[in-house]
């Protein structure tokens, strides 16, 4: 049992948590990720670490409603407690002095992404970290990553802040400007990651992904988040979840990632049914 | 019922002889296979004093020597006939702390049951079902009596890993006054016994019951603990202040044949399956949230029990038809005869000498086929059994739907990795010394599955004993063998 300490909605859908873990973050490392369980009944789900607050002891992980296991940890507040919160799982991401480094984050892939570029910038890396969302209001994390990093890039897909387009318009810039790097990282959505690999592949820049396929225990046991990397079977959750992105086969990681979207389906339309159903009730109730 | 109150002595061996094993009731296969209610409904208590009876009390009884953990057979089974069931569980309880769970799943039939001297002539003494009768008779009867505990030493152990090594560890250092901490990397108690047997075979409730009966023994657990990650074994004892270590890790990381198409959708280890099934209840989706696949057609490559019980749980979810594909035949089949007669009458179609050489997929990435080639027996190989040769030319195509692959675990590389010095085989299983389970670390023992690669529950038990009995003596600064045991075996060895 671990209990929220503070939750705040970032943008829509998206809520960050923190929680209290101190053995956890006392031994996590940047790259690493957490399997949380909301209650009796729920899955086991892996999670990226968001943010290792040592200090306090106070792991961050933020969370996209993207269905009902989703929707439902992000109904839970302040003072409520995560059922089983596991961890640090996987191989912390490779930190040495690479000299210039660019961390790339897109969507809920950007939280990982801060406790990285801490991490390299401390290694005494130059870091550049390059962030992108579809439109200026579901960006997240700009501040602390502004903090974290040597110079912040920003896009918009609708150019409503930063250079209009993805993140690998900013990426491809800067390769095509002549700027010498030395390593990229990207957390994102497997078609961003996929994209990043692209524009990486001709230069021949070290491009590491932190991949996030479906799991089930997270310590090797049951295979479920097995991918092909340079054409052998790896587990992300024990030899990963950061691999060598040029050698990802990210067309097979995409379909095993659908494995599941007919339940997803079945389960998030029940939730959202209960969850309307007993939203109205307490408006009635008020209206009494 | 003055046939029962006729004493052990009082019936004559032939009288003894001539009662016929006492047969299990079950449930009907055809009810069985569309729930995960357990199959056999155990003996009666007249049944039970029946079967009691058939034990002729050998002056060499062989069956306590063919128990890994050398329970006290005819004394217990004394006990029973008397119609003392509880004491009888108690008798169990000195050397096993699991009778409940062993009367289940032990293969008795390989083990004590083998060794019996009716055997042959009648069958022998279903030892097994009296075992699982006594234990279930005084949880029912709520007759569970923690024994009195001795003083304690003050010493501190801690057990990685819950399943049937690292409980019975705990429960006999717990039994010696140690303090006894487990650490288990899920979130349920009971490894195997949680995630892999399904409820069917093994109900969850009473590996839970097991486990309640340790924690009144005083032994701690703490679950969601990854050691290797959380804690190193290293830290447990320089940090955390434990004065010896138990690594029964298990069998962890599920073999894959490496063939073309085998991360298609649809295609399971059965370490998954079976854990979505049993620990995270999918069979309950979507009233629990972790759903599983099984469509009409379900192949499970193996021929094991893990084999055995994955194909039953893709028949008590829907399978119209779940089949057995093996690559020798039928008399090679690893898994208990009793599981093999219970998949088949459940419906199960066993395909022998037959190997999957490819996965063909739709579009989507889902699989829809399997190709397979033929195979028949050619010379022994090193197991001694014959080994499987394909027959060119013969393959064929199966339309499937869902493939559970069972055909073993390489062992879980968390704590070799993460702790220096210790040594591993070329599989990656922990190195010991078999008679006190020491690994090649001082005050770090392994036992179960992550020293001998996959095997059975009760011989992950065994090892639990010996290491119990080392550990105990390491932490009070004895010779880890007592040198009275040893000049004894020395003296064996040489007349031998």
């Amino acid at each position: 049992m671990n209990k929220i300490l503070e939750k705040k909605e970032l943008c829509e859908k998206v809520h960050q948590f923190r929680i209290d873990a101190p053995r956890l973050v006392a031994k996590a490392k940047a790259g690493q990720f957490v399997i949380l369980r909301k209650d009796e009944k729920g899955e086991r789900i892996p999670m990226s670490i968001g943010g290792l607050d040592r200090k306090n002891g106070i792991l961050t992980v933020v969370i996209q409603e993207v269905g009902k296991t989703s929707a439902a940890m992000n109904t839970m507040k302040a003072g409520d407690y995560f059922l089983d919160v596991v961890g640090p799982l996987g191989l912390p991401s490779h930190v040495e002095k690479f000299g210039n480094c660019i961390c790339i984050g897109g969507g809920v892939g950007i939280p990982p992404i801060y406790p990285i570029a801490q991490a390299l910038r401390d290694a005494g890396n130059h870091v550049t970290t390059i962030i992108g969302a579809r439109t200026r209001g579901l960006l997240i994390f700009e501040k602390e990553l502004g903090e974290a990093s040597n110079r912040i890039l920003i896009s918009t897909d609708d150019g409503s802040y930063g250079t209009h387009g993805f993140v690998t318009t900013i990426l491809k810039k800067l390769i095509d400007d002549g700027e010498k790097i030395d390593m990229v990282i990207c957390v994102g959505p497997v078609p961003m990651m996929k994209a990043v690999v692209n524009t990486t592949r001709e230069p021949k820049i070290k491009t590491f992904v932190s991949l996030n396929p479906i799991m089930v225990d997270g310590t090797g046991m049951c295979g479920a988040c097995r991918v092909t990397v340079g054409g052998k079977t790896r587990f992300a959750c024990v030899d990963g979840p950061d691999f060598d992105g040029h050698e990802v086969d990210f067309d097979e990681m995409t379909k095993r990632m659908k494995m599941y979207v007919a339940e997803e389906k079945i389960s998030y339309d029940r939730f959202k049914a209960d969850h309307n159903c007993r939203l109205e009730k307490q408006i009635e109730q008020l209206n009494k | 019922m003055t046939d029962e109150s006729k004493n052990q002595n009082q019936l004559s061996r032939k009288e003894r002889m001539a009662i016929p094993r006492q047969k299990m009731p079950e449930q009907d296969p055809n009810e069985r296979k569309k729930n995960f209610r357990e199959v056999p409904h155990g003996l009666t208590p007249e049944m039970a004093i029946m079967e009691a009876r058939r034990c002729i009390a050998c002056p060499k009884p062989k069956c306590k020597e063919g128990c890994p953990v050398e329970v006290d057979i005819p004394a217990f089974i004394a006990l029973v006939e008397q119609g003392k069931f509880s004491e009888a569980a108690r008798k169990i309880k000195e050397n096993n702390a699991l009778p409940a769970i062993c009367g289940r799943v032990c293969p008795q039939e390989e083990q004590c049951e083998k060794v019996c001297v009716l055997t042959k002539k009648y069958g022998s003494v279903g030892i097994g079902n009296l075992e699982r009768f006594v234990a279930d008779y005084e949880r029912e009867h709520n007759e569970i009596e923690i024994p009195k505990l001795p003083p304690k030493t003050g010493k501190r152990i801690a057990i990685v890993g819950s399943g049937p090594a690292g409980l019975t560890v705990a429960a006999d250092l717990a039994l010696l006054g140690h303090d006894v901490e487990i650490f288990e990397a899920l979130h349920k108690t009971g490894g195997v016994l949680i995630y892999g047997i399904p409820e069917f075979r093994l109900p969850k409730n009473i590996v839970a019951k097991e486990v309640d009966y340790l924690k009144q023994l005083g032994v701690k657990v703490h679950t969601s603990y990854v050691i290797g990650k959380l804690d190193t074994v290293d830290e447990l004892i320089e940090k955390e202040g434990f004065d010896a270590v138990f690594v029964g890790t298990g069998a962890g990381l599920p073999n894959f044949m490496k063939i073309e198409g085998e991360n298609l959708n649809g295609i399971y280890s059965a370490n998954e399956f079976l854990t979505r099934s049993n620990l995270m209840a999918a069979y309950d989706f979507p009233d629990c949230d972790t759903p599983i696949k099984v469509g009409k057609n379900v192949a499970v490559l193996g021929g094991g029990n893990t084999a055995m019980d994955s194909v039953r749980t893709a028949l008590r979810l829907g399978a119209e038809n779940a089949y057995i594909i093996y690559r020798r035949s039928r008399t090679e089949l690893p898994a208990r005869i009793e599981e093999i007669h219970h998949a088949e009458q459940e419906g199960v179609q066993f395909n022998f000498l037959t190997a999957p050489i490819k996965y063909i997929g739709d579009e989507n990435g889902w699989v829809k086929a399997m190709e397979c080639i033929r195979m028949e027996l050619g010379e022994p190989d090193s197991s001694g059994r014959r080994r499987p040769v394909v027959i060119e030319g013969s393959n064929f195509v199966l339309p499937i739907d869902t493939v559970v692959v069972a055909i073993g675990n390489s062992s879980n590389p968390l704590i070799p990795q993460t702790t220096p010095g210790l040594k591993t085989n070329k599989w990656g299983n922990i190195e010991v010394d078999p008679k006190t389970m020491l690994t090649s670390r001082p005050g770090v023992f392994a036992g179960g599955d992550i020293v001998t690669g996959g095997a059975t529950v009760i011989l992950a038990a065994g090892a639990g004993k010996v290491a119990a009995r080392a550990i105990h003596r390491y932490v009070m600064g004895m010779p880890l063998i007592d040198p009275e045991t040893e000049k004894a075996e020395k003296a064996e060895t040489a007349e031998a």
